[in-house]
């Protein structure tokens, strides 16, 4: 092999490199984000639920709050009737945010870890929280 | 080799079988969602077609548009940026000259030539704004109000150019850092986007009449423009009204009385 040990020396370089991510996080248990539900509004209620239960809300509230979008604002459907057969007025900052008015402990502890930058923000507008 | 029938033969069953998959792939996401239902609003007043008159006569001092303009932008946090060319207005006030062209005449009353007029967005029948949004952004409700959907505005103004009326203004700047003081209730809108007044449709939900007919005194009256019997009907039936730029056939829901002391 003609100039092997610098072909060796370069697959070793672009090895250490590539796997960089893996050996330098081995060991290091990434901490499970743990959004919290302790907000007054909650506190006060006597069943701590959602609007739908909190596995379906868990993997499909995107969904979810898509669907709220265009049925209030390309049907006019405003009333959300779930599946224990509740009412609730469709409103990302009236109903959702009332509840859960801690975006930064609650929204932002999963999208975070996840990488997920949901535009909601740029336009609704936040509960206001204490800066921490 | 194959030959042409067994490649047939394989085609048509994989074009199957992907098929009979993807239907599958549905029954499996059949989920709580479509099991569930929406509904429309129970305290909502409704109509066929929203529309309004204004009497043009009841707006008599600066304080009376500013109240009227205030209310408006107050509640949809409508920004102030401080300069005409980046601003943005959902009700406005504009010269007779340039609020119903061509229908100045020589000698008309000088009060009316000077006088300013309110203007807002005509949620015109025949609306050329929805004809040119390409993403369906701009679309009419059943009710009749040329709605935006900020969600799906690309910004490409190609609604300003059409509306014949200066309607619709651009979102130049973020207009959070602009707003004086936020209503929770309501949204706000983000840079790149186009936004127009929407006839209070957050507040009909609620059973409420917009905010310029409340705190306007009974200068402007709100109604169904399909109801013999409404407000708006029996004021239209009895006074002469105009509206605006009427030979663009775009057909506008807002109509103006100009003469008149007693009038409405």
């Amino acid at each position: 092999m003609y100039n092997g040990w610098k072909i060796l020396l370069g697959l070793i370089i672009f090895l250490a490199v590539a796997t960089f991510p893996f050996y330098s996080n081995i060991g290091k248990a990434t901490v499970k984000p743990e959004p919290k539900i302790d907000t007054p509004v909650i506190n006060e209620l006597k069943e701590k639920k959602c609007v739908e239960s909190k596995e379906f809300m868990k993997a499909e509230h995107m969904q979810l709050l898509n669907d709220w979008r265009d049925s209030a604002v390309r049907d006019g459907n405003r009333i959300y009737v779930a599946q224990d057969g509740e009412k609730y007025t469709i409103s990302l900052q009236n109903t959702c945010m009332k509840c859960h008015s801690n975006k930064k402990e609650f929204c932002d502890k999963c999208h975070n870890y996840a990488g997920a930058k949901p535009y909601c923000w740029d336009c609704h507008i936040a509960p206001k929280e204490a800066k921490k | 080799m194959i030959n042409r029938r067994d490649f047939l033969k394989i085609a048509g069953v994989s074009i199957m079988s992907g098929l009979g998959s993807v239907s599958a792939l549905n029954v499996i996401k059949d989920n709580i969602l479509e099991a569930s239902e929406y509904l429309p609003p129970s305290g909502a007043i409704t109509a066929k077609r929203w529309g309004m008159v204004i009497d043009v006569s009841k707006f008599k001092t600066d304080e009376n548009f500013k109240k009227v303009i205030d209310a408006c932008h107050r509640i949809h946090n409508v920004p102030d940026l401080g300069n005409p060319k980046d601003e943005i207005k959902w009700i406005w006030t504009d010269t007779f000259k340039h609020t119903f062209p061509g229908q100045e005449t020589e000698h008309m009353p000088e009060a009316l030539e000077h006088k300013p007029f309110v203007l807002l967005c005509n949620h015109c029948e025949n609306p050329p704004c929805v004809r040119v949004c390409p993403t369906k952004a701009t679309f009419k409700t059943k009710e009749g109000i040329t709605q935006m959907d900020y969600h799906r505005c690309i910004g490409c103004r190609f609604c300003m150019a059409a509306c014949p009326f200066g309607a619709r203004s651009f979102n130049w700047k973020d207009p959070q850092h602009f707003i004086k003081e936020e209503n929770k209730e309501y949204p706000t809108r983000t840079k790149g986007v186009v936004e127009k007044c929407n006839f209070c449709i957050e507040r009909l939900a609620k059973g409420l009449m917009p905010a310029c007919v409340e705190v306007s005194n009974g200068a402007i009256v709100f109604g169904d423009m399909n109801d013999p019997n409404s407000d708006v009907r029996k004021i239209l039936s009895s006074h002469y009204a105009i509206r605006r730029k009427n030979e663009l056939g775009t057909r506008p829901s807002v109509y103006y009385i100009i003469g008149g002391n007693e009038n409405a």
